[in-house]
């Protein structure tokens, strides 16, 4: 039994130690908004927070965050939206969505770190995530606004 | 030309009371053929598609198209609430079931070729008029009141300003006792108050909180999944197997053989995913292990020389090219491309007493629910498609093979429980669907005014639409020469010849089709007369278009807004391209450097004419979607075949655009008052030449071969 914070909670979970994170979250706990997308951790479709920190989880073994703090997309916020949350919403950032959580994860954790961020720095941070719609002028635009540079929409 | 369909009134209405009360209004949408696409025949009546206002003032719409990033969920609602006069936050959206009452282009129920709104702009709008007639009418029976007396808002029938009024909830039952008109007055697009509006997508909220479900989030009861291990070489079969190790492992419960390859039933994905790197195969790939794409291109060169199945054949081209005064030539090339879409391709199934029941993201339910009926056999009727959403399309989620739904029903069947069946990243990046690999070679003639006066083009490769059963008595796939074939360029004497040789790739539709690739060869090629006949590129292309007023207007619009003609930053060169495809007019001006053999694009500017403009958020949406779709192309994209082996994997080896190429977008839309026409694609063929004209411009090397690798170029 491995035993995982997940969004507050403590779970027990009975999965071979060096499985990804990502399939104890997808399979064992039904957090199914962290999502699949090349398991090679190129793509970012897995990203979480883990200790603030944005992680990919599909090479990341689960017994290797025992004791960590992880935040998925459900987990962000308690009631309601973020304001990342909602500056993407605000900016109708989203068109196929799958990628969506890992972007926000990212975008969490770029804030946190760096409350601030320049346009390369949000660049730079946001690289390791593909969205193959292509929503990149838009999720720059709702980082902004989130981080009370940009404008609103 | 924009494709309508009169819509009959037998064929179009029912309206009946719903089981839990409230009016439910039923419709059939018979299809309509936008250019290639050929029209469905009239089918029985079928009232599958409804708006169902409930008596909590609910109004759901059940969409049957498949929502796949394009905002259809959000843009055909509209078409009906506009004319419903209904309140917006009311509106629900659910997907509709696979059923032939939905069957549109090409006689099927299929998401794609930027047809949705196009083709169902009457029919929506008549929908939801005709609720709204019904509600009306309601409301005047219940106060004695005449109809005219009456007018409607946010979900309200109202008398006068101060009179009585009533919402659709409380109308809602009487309304289901009532007939259907013959006829209803459709608005005046001037009367519009929610088309034309920024409508942000319905499904959002749920996208952002990781609520909205994917194909791949299904989750059922006593759920297994499974994973295939599909072959090395592309067209492999199952010689023999060694599961024993796998079955070996903890959580794998199985493992079968299904056409496609060796499938692993596992508690869960990681544990199916582990078998599956324990298996043994032995494959037979004889059908594949002599292919490479570098003798297919040497191939095709060669087939170059030859003449074609003829596409087009205006006045005499070969007189016009020997009387010319100069010619050019040129060969360009463009490369298979994966569609990889972020969510990896999966379905879950479970086959049970009285039929099958499919989870899937998919554009094309009748192709899927004719697979399973076939692999099941049962009648297409007893396979329920449960359509979830997509995580992209892009036209993979539409194959005439069902391959994924296939290798799922194939899992599934005879098993208790439902599987879902998943693909790696691998599993979709090779040996699967593609963009079809197509080398053309121009001559053009010009006058001693630089003005082009003949045009020679001949192409080869592979045809999509002879996999779908859709090509002519002439051999000629519309689809491999649409935008080569009848460019709107108004010079005489042009020919346009097509081979169409078969390989062992499967080949698809990819964002744009055909124009994918003549997008890039006709518009770089025209680009090379302009330089050649000593014109500047806007000038010859205005000059050409100067009868085609919609054209005109894109490229003037996207040309002012980009700046043309003004001077560039050192360093900077700006090209410029424009497409007709899907009925829209798509006109972009880019802005490159290069830095190091580095092509950096910084700046895309697009004009769009696509009809009266539904949602132009979601428009401008598209487009810089399109843009990144079609760039992630050019700079990366490519797939190789060596002894049948696909030599790509995933996107460490077939890389697509991220935030650090991402130019600076700008979308402008053409006021219009024509009726809609497409938007998911029309923003992609484009791209490509705009950015290796700009390329053109900058150094002088003309790019001829995509992806754009400058050591390449001339």
């Amino acid at each position: 039994m491995i035993s995982l914070s997940v969004n507050g909670q403590t779970h027990q979970v009975d999965a071979d130690p060096s499985t990804p994170l990502l399939w104890v979250l997808r399979d064992h706990l039904g957090l199914t908004g962290t999502k699949f997308g090349c398991g090679i951790a190129q793509c970012g479709a897995c990203t979480v927070n883990i200790d603030g920190a944005a992680r990919r989880t599909c090479r990341l073994q689960v017994s290797a965050v025992e004791g960590a703090e992880i935040t998925t997309i459900e987990g962000l916020a308690e009631d309601g939206l973020t304001p990342i949350q909602q500056a993407w919403i605000d900016h109708d950032v989203v068109q196929c969505g799958y990628c969506q959580s890992g972007q926000i994860m990212s975008a969490t954790a770029l804030l946190k770190e760096n409350p601030s961020p320049t346009d390369e720095d949000i660049d730079t941070a946001m690289s390791r995530n593909i969205c193959r719609c292509g929503a990149y002028t838009r999720i720059r635009a709702a980082i902004k606004q989130a981080a009370g540079q940009g404008e609103a929409r | 030309m924009s494709p309508r369909t009169e819509v009959s009134r037998r064929s179009f209405l029912q309206i009946s009371g719903a089981a839990t009360g409230g009016l439910l209004v039923g419709f059939n949408l018979p299809g309509v053929g936008a250019q290639r696409f050929l029209a469905a025949e009239a089918l029985p009546f079928a009232p599958n598609a409804f708006i169902r206002i409930a008596t909590d003032e609910t109004v759901t719409i059940i969409c049957h198209k498949s929502e796949m990033g394009q905002g259809v969920y959000t843009s055909l609602p509209m078409l009906i609430a506009e004319e419903l006069d209904a309140d917006w936050t009311k509106i629900v959206v659910e997907s509709a079931p696979a059923d032939e009452a939905y069957s549109g282009i090409m006689g099927m129920q299929i998401t794609g070729g930027s047809t949705s709104v196009m083709t169902t702009w009457d029919q929506l709008r008549k929908a939801g008029a005709t609720a709204r007639w019904l509600l009306v009418e309601a409301a005047s029976k219940r106060w004695g009141v005449a109809a005219s007396a009456l007018r409607t808002e946010a979900g309200f029938v109202l008398e006068g300003t101060n009179g009585r009024r009533a919402s659709y909830g409380e109308l809602a039952d009487d309304a289901s006792m009532l007939s259907a008109p013959a006829s209803v007055a459709l608005k005046d697009p001037s009367q519009f108050k929610l088309i034309g509006t920024n409508v942000r997508r319905v499904e959002g909220p749920d996208k952002v909180t990781g609520r909205a479900e994917f194909g791949l989030d299904v989750k059922l009861p006593g759920m297994l999944t499974a994973v295939v291990a599909h072959p090395p070489v592309c067209g492999s079969t199952v010689r023999s197997f060694d599961g024993s190790a796998a079955e070996a492992l903890p959580g794998v419960l199985k493992v079968k053989q299904i056409s496609s390859g060796v499938a692993v039933i596992g508690r869960d994905f990681w544990s199916a995913k582990q078998g599956r790197d324990a298996l043994k195969i032995d494959w037979d790939d004889a059908a594949g292990s002599g292919f490479s794409t570098a003798k297919q291109r040497e191939e095709y060169l060669a087939l170059l020389d030859e003449p074609g199945a003829v596409a087009e054949d205006e006045g005499d081209a070969a007189a016009g090219l020997a009387s010319a005064a100069q010619r050019i030539e040129a060969t360009y090339e463009v490369p298979y491309l994966a569609h990889a879409p972020m969510e990896p391709l999966n379905a879950t199934v479970h086959v049970t007493a009285d039929g099958c029941d499919i989870w899937t993201g998919t554009q094309a339910q009748t192709l899927d629910q004719n697979a399973a009926a076939r692999i099941l056999g049962l009648d297409p009727k007893d396979v329920r498609i449960h359509t979830t959403l997509l995580g992209g399309g892009f036209g993979r989620r539409a194959t005439p093979t069902s391959d994924f739904v296939t290798d799922a029903v194939e899992v599934a069947k005879d098993e208790a429980v439902p599987i879902k069946m998943v693909w790696t990243r691998e599993d979709d990046i090779q040996c699967g669907y593609y963009r079809p690999m197509f080398v053309h070679k121009l001559e053009a003639g010009l006058d001693d005014a630089g003005m082009p006066v003949a045009w020679h083009q001949r192409l080869a490769g592979q045809s999509i639409m002879a996999g779908m059963g859709f090509v002519g008595p002439d051999g000629v796939d519309t689809a491999s020469v649409e935008g080569a074939a009848h460019m709107p360029y108004a010079f005489p004497n042009r020919r346009v010849e097509l081979h169409s040789p078969e390989e062992l790739v499967t080949v698809l539709w990819w964002r744009s089709v055909g124009h994918t690739h003549t997008g890039f060869v006709n518009e770089s090629f025209i680009d090379e007369v302009a330089h050649a006949g000593g014109h500047d590129p806007l000038e010859l292309r205005r000059t050409l278009l100067k009868d085609e007023p919609r054209h005109l207007a894109v490229l003037e619009l996207a040309a002012e807004k980009a700046g043309w003609g003004t001077p560039l930053p050192a360093g900077r060169g700006r090209g410029i391209a424009i497409r007709k495809s899907f009925e829209s007019y798509v006109a972009e001006v880019a802005e490159v450097s290069v830095d190091q053999g580095q092509v950096r694009v910084h700046r895309v500017v697009c004009a769009v004419d696509c009809g009266i403009a539904v949602n132009p958020w979601n428009i401008e949406a598209q487009m810089q979607s399109a843009i990144v779709y079609g760039l992630s192309a050019a700079l990366h994209g490519e797939i190789t075949l060596e002894g049948g082996r696909v030599q790509q994997s995933n996107f460490d080896d077939y890389p697509v655009l991220r935030m650090s190429e991402m130019p600076e977008v700008e979308v402008h839309i053409v006021e219009s008052t024509e009726a809609p026409t497409g938007v998911g694609e029309p923003g992609v063929p484009p791209i490509a030449p705009a950015v290796t004209n700009a390329i053109f411009a900058l150094t002088g090397k003309r790019v001829r071969k995509l992806p754009i690798r400058l050591d390449e170029a001339d």
